[in-house]
């Protein structure tokens, strides 16, 4: 950018659906399909309703179902067009198959999963398991923590995913109700600084579909003879290196977008309070606000608090986590979903096996809350905080604790 | 930080008014959240919805348990769950209500009592007991944190069209005109 583009947003109460559906509108997609599931629904009506308007000239498909959701993409993004579609809990259990197919063939599509719970019991309220079912397929996934990060991140996913050094699917994360439905005032960029920062689409010429050049995609692969051991580690590989890769374009993205519109988001992770820092919290999504208020509060009472959200969580920026928490005694991982492998939540397991590249290596605690639309409160966080000063004072890790057990 | 907790039944609008409120705050200049409260929701079942203001970036995506404010735009919502639960010390209590003070029970922590018969003045306006933008009106007369003006460039920029637009602007005034604000004196402790 050589010109100095001079900040014209204007300030808009909404909320994270509507501001996903703001972003998409300024990111000029070209195609949206759809099917609406709670809590996400609002999202794809407000879609409706701005190309209605005439203020997004994309073609919307109405399907009948998640698959045909992300099939009819597919086909949109190999014939060079930017798409769009958002979908949540069971809508993404229904659109498994072509979900996976989607990072393998480098599809540059982006996808909100507006966070639900997962079956059963029968939930329709907000919590990180659907995403975190998905964590190990090969989409990159981000978490909002305001609504103007929803904005925000959802029109740089864009230039994330369409990056030549990465072509991979993403996912914006943004919880069910507590960002669905929860509104604040929001900037909205203008169309020019958007436009600024996100140019149209580089299509992949290598496996566009074009009549000129007629082409199969997606051939079968692999086996244990002739080139297809070979073949297939080349494409796994590939995908690899394409997650690895958007590490970085992650970070010029955010820097981009602040230089243009004037607003920083932490990348990767944000280490806040974290400079003097004996115990740490670390988040994931909407609760960060409150457990940043329970820092301030602690810090207050004397305590030597800090905190490290996760913006990125796939790839996983083991390397910023290792240098975030090095040299804090006790760390507390607060998640909104769990692994029942371990009986403790993923993100835990994530940050203890980061920790291992860590300078001085902290001890470390796994704390579950927010399942189902559960709330986490300054409170909840404060508990955590009085939690993890005694782990840094006798260092013995103590069971997962379930911080929703009694509400 | 002020906190306001809405109550009403499912199909008043309780939702719409913290959103309506929420834009005439941040049109004031105000940092602003407003959060829906979730729950199994049903028409006429009561429900909650949740607003932080202040005049500096809030940061807090939670529910709301120490109201300064309890917002009740359903007469008898009231019976139905403890709405001061929680509330801080000189809390305000807006009411929609036929009954005078004297035949409510105020809480101790209460410091100020805005009363207005939105369901009479409803009926007489939209011929159905709809509250919703009546107790937005109450609200700025009661408390003065926002601005009819602002409520109404608020109500103006919604969804509201023609007919429902003129009686949602006309609900603002007369709710406004006609809550009577009571200032309770402080007891004396015991």
């Amino acid at each position: 950018m050589s010109a100095v583009l001079k900040p014209k947003s204007k300030a808009i109460v909404c909320d994270g659906n509507e501001a996903a559906a703001w972003a998409v509108t300024l990111a000029r997609v070209d195609m949206v399909a759809v099917y609406p599931i709670t809590p996400q629904s609002s999202l794809v009506e407000y879609l409706a309703k701005f190309v209605a308007d005439g203020k997004l000239n994309a073609e919307i498909v109405d399907v009948e179902g998640e698959h045909s959701v992300l099939s009819v993409l597919h086909g949109g993004v190999l014939a060079g067009a930017r798409a769009y579609t958002g979908t949540c809990g069971p809508g993404l259990a229904f659109m498994f198959e072509p979900y996976l197919r989607t990072p393998g063939m480098r599809m540059p599509l982006v996808m909100s999963i507006v966070t639900r719970d997962t079956l059963t019991p029968q939930s329709v309220w907000g919590g990180h398991q659907d995403a975190m079912s998905v964590r190990e397929v090969g989409w990159v996934q981000m978490y909002c923590e305001t609504v103007q990060e929803v904005l925000d991140t959802t029109i740089m996913a864009y230039k994330v995913a369409e990056h030549r050094d990465v072509m991979l699917p993403v996912n914006v994360c943004h919880d069910g109700n507590y960002l669905s439905y929860g509104a604040s005032r929001v900037e909205l960029p203008t169309q020019e600084e958007v436009d600024a920062f996100l140019p149209p689409p580089s299509t992949n010429w290598h496996a566009a579909l074009d009549p000129s050049r007629p082409m199969a995609v997606d051939p079968l692969t692999g086996g244990s003879g002739g080139p297809g051991p070979a073949l297939f580690v080349r494409y796994r590989k590939g995908q690899c290196a394409g997650m690895q890769h958007a590490l970085a374009v992650i970070e010029q993205a955010h820097e981009d977008w602040a230089r243009i519109v004037g607003r920083r988001h932490a990348p990767l992770v944000e280490s806040y309070r974290m400079d003097d820092a004996e115990v740490a919290l670390v988040t994931l999504g909407s609760m960060t606000g409150a457990a940043k208020d329970a820092v301030d509060e602690a810090r207050e009472r004397g305590t030597r608090a800090g905190l490290v959200k996760v913006k990125t969580y796939r790839p996983f920026p083991v390397q910023a986590i290792a240098r975030a928490l090095s040299g804090v005694r006790a760390v507390g991982v607060v998640d909104r979903s769990v692994s029942y492998g371990w009986n403790c939540g993923p993100l835990y397991q994530d940050v203890i096996g980061a920790l291992q590249f860590a300078a001085q290596r902290p001890a470390a605690m796994s704390f579950i809350g927010g399942l189902a639309g559960a709330d986490i409160t300054t409170d909840h966080f404060g508990r955590v905080i009085e939690r993890v000063q005694a782990l840094a004072k006798d260092g013995v890790v103590g069971e997962t604790v379930w911080l929703n057990e009694r509400d | 930080m002020y906190e306001i907790r809405i109550h009403g039944r499912g199909g008043q609008g309780a939702v719409l008014a913290g959103g309506i409120l929420a834009a005439a705050l941040v049109n004031e200049g105000k940092f602003v959240v407003a959060v829906p409260s979730f729950g199994f929701e049903r028409r006429g079942a009561p429900v909650a919805s949740f607003l932080r203001m202040d005049t500096k970036e809030i940061r807090q995506m939670t529910n709301i348990y120490r109201p300064d404010c309890v917002l009740c735009i359903d007469p008898t919502v009231g019976r139905a769950v403890n709405v001061f639960d929680g509330i801080r010390d000189n809390a305000t209590w807006l009411q929609t209500t036929a009954r005078p003070l004297a035949e409510l029970a105020v809480p101790d922590k209460v410091a100020t009592v805005g009363l207005c018969d939105a369901v009479a003045i409803a009926l007489e306006i939209f011929k159905r007991p709809i509250t919703n933008t009546l107790m937005l009106g109450a609200f700025a007369k009661t408390t003065g944190l926002v601005s009819l003006d602002a409520l109404r460039a608020a109500v103006e920029d919604s969804d509201f069209r023609d007919a429902g637009l003129r009686q949602n602007l006309l609900a603002l005034e007369r709710g406004y005109e006609e809550t009577v604000v009571h200032k309770i004196e402080k007891r004396v402790a015991a």
